[in-house]
């Protein structure tokens, strides 16, 4: 891939992921954030994150489909740094326009409520693997090391679907289309590996 | 093209009295193509973002004459009609707030039949028209508190339901009443599965009969839009949202506490009783504040009332009873 074309995918995806709080800041200008601003905000900066968090992971399925596509990997630090962007600002939100920025408040609610123990879980998880997103980091930790804390992304994207899922109601059934994908992408990894062993085995016999 | 039926499953039988006039189910796609069609490029600004943004349509309903009541809410800024009319729970039509304001258009509300049953002397059942009819209609504006943590303040037209329990004359037995509401599978087709439609709701006896607990057939002065629960609902407004059924087809006047909806769906979170309290929480959120719809953000977190304010009118109702065991 060249670098013009590097850079323009590089300035589309910048677009794309700054697209949800664009909306929410025009929205917060224009006072038109909608019946319940406080629910939009909330939703909104939730979705966008777990969205993202899931792109992130389906890089490297795509990328075992076809070496062309192994340029995707300079995306995926990008798309991991938004969802923990979008993620702060759920967090942030839910301390400010619910909790009123009051801490037994705060503490009382990752007591007693479980969607809530789950989200601030799978935020604090995205923590250590923001700060230890630079190539520095990279470097100071090896590669086989930073891989492996890095494998957190998997739990962290599983307690933020629980926290969606114990957050609506009984019979809701939001959360499902997300969920869906997210299984297939688990789903895709040992499915692919298993193809490409048995084209390299195919190769070896003929 | 521009004549369509207000029920599609109906075929052709049905009676013309009885397809939706163009002005109340034009939807803004067709209101644009039409205008376009007639050359109405002069739109005014405000105009074109009312067609531009999502399921702002608002059909204009039948105006209602009111008289004054002093059991109406003062002091209170009224939620818009746009927020009470396009943030709506009203699961048959939809799990999305911003559902019931798209598809609800689907629900037939004339003719309407309130079926009367149970234990009463003669069961029987009233027409919309006679309901509308029974007794003069009130202005009562009162405070909404959904479960979920939010509320509004909205100005209901209707009558104390106590006015058409006296009609109905229930036996001395009758220790409950239950509310049913409209279902129609291939009319409500965005019903989830699992609730066990149609939806129940119901209150006991004397609650019933509590003067603010309102027949509603109107707000702001106009009939109830359908995603409010048009034709006919019960607004009781000390307890959370989902106690107020829509779309009343049935009133069955029962001994034993009858079955409710939520209840059914997550007894743990949706009790029989569901006063407002905001010493009780929801298992999944505190009640002891409310967001106020139509506020902007930094504004719109508020202290939750007792009984949602009401406590005057009907704290008695619980004398000695632990509202933390019946929530």
């Amino acid at each position: 891939m060249n670098k013009p074309t590097l850079i323009a995918l590089k300035t589309l995806t910048w677009i794309a992921c700054l697209y949800p709080l664009a909306i929410l800041v025009y929205g917060a200008v224009q006072n038109d954030l909608g019946p319940d601003p406080t629910g939009n905000i909330e939703f909104s900066t939730g979705l966008a994150a777990l969205r993202m968090l899931v792109i992130s992971l389906a890089i490297t399925p795509l990328r075992k489909l076809s070496p062309r596509l192994s340029f995707l990997i300079k995306f995926r630090r990008l798309l991991g740094l938004f969802a923990f962007f979008y993620a702060s600002i759920h967090l942030i939100a839910y301390i400010g326009l619910y909790a009123s920025f009051d801490p037994n408040t705060i503490l009382q609610d990752i007591a007693k409520r479980r969607f809530i123990t789950v989200g601030v879980l799978a935020w604090l998880l995205l923590v250590p693997l923001a700060l230890t997103s630079t190539t520095a980091a990279i470097k100071r930790l090896g590669g086989k090391r930073w891989n492996q804390l890095h494998k957190l992304v998997y739990v962290a994207v599983c307690l933020g679907l629980l926290h969606y899922w114990w957050q609506v109601k009984t019979g809701v059934t939001t959360p499902l289309g997300i969920t869906l994908v997210m299984a297939a992408l688990f789903i895709a990894r040992p499915v692919l590996d298993w193809w490409k062993a048995r084209k390299a085995a195919q190769l070896r016999t003929t | 093209m521009l004549i369509r039926k207000s029920d599609p499953l109906s075929g052709s039988n049905i009676p013309s009295s009885e397809i939706t006039p163009k002005e109340k189910w034009m939807n803004r796609r067709s209101f644009i193509a039409a205008a376009a069609a007639t050359g109405a490029v002069a739109l005014g600004a405000e105009r074109v973002t009312e067609i531009l943004a999502p399921g702002r349509a608002v059909h204009a309903q039948t105006k209602l004459e009111t008289v004054k009541s002093p059991l109406t809410t003062t002091g209170e800024d009224l939620t818009s009609f746009q927020d009470i009319t396009h943030y709506n729970n009203f699961y048959e039509f939809g799990e999305n707030k911003t559902d019931p304001a798209q598809n609800a258009g689907a629900l037939p509300t004339r003719p309407w039949n309130v079926k009367i049953s149970g234990l009463v002397k003669t069961p029987k059942t009233f027409d919309i028209d006679t309901l509308l009819k029974m007794h003069p209609l009130e202005d009562r504006t009162y405070r909404f508190r959904c479960v979920e943590g939010w509320s509004m303040v909205i100005p209901w037209v209707g009558y104390s339901l106590s006015e058409l329990i006296k009609q109905c004359d229930p036996l001395s037995n009758a220790k409950y009443v239950q509310f049913i509401s409209y279902f129609n599978g291939k009319v409500e087709k965005w019903a989830p599965f699992g609730y066990g439609w149609p939806y129940s709701e119901g209150l006991r006896m004397d609650e019933a009969m509590n003067p603010l607990t309102l027949v509603t057939v109107g707000l702001y002065g106009q009939e109830l839009p359908k995603q409010d629960g048009a034709p006919i609902r019960i607004i009781v407004p000390w307890k959370y949202g989902f106690k107020s059924a829509k779309s009343i087809v049935e009133i069955k006047f029962v001994e034993k506490q009858p079955h409710t909806t939520w209840n059914d769906a997550n007894s743990g979170e949706y009790g029989f009783y569901s006063n407002v309290n905001p010493n009780v929480d929801h298992p999944r959120w505190s009640q002891k504040t409310e967001r106020v719809i139509g506020k902007p953000f930094y504004a719109q977190r508020k202290p939750t009332l007792l009984f949602n304010g009401y406590g005057d009118q009907v704290a008695s109702l619980y004398n000695g009873m632990d509202l933390r065991k019946y929530y």
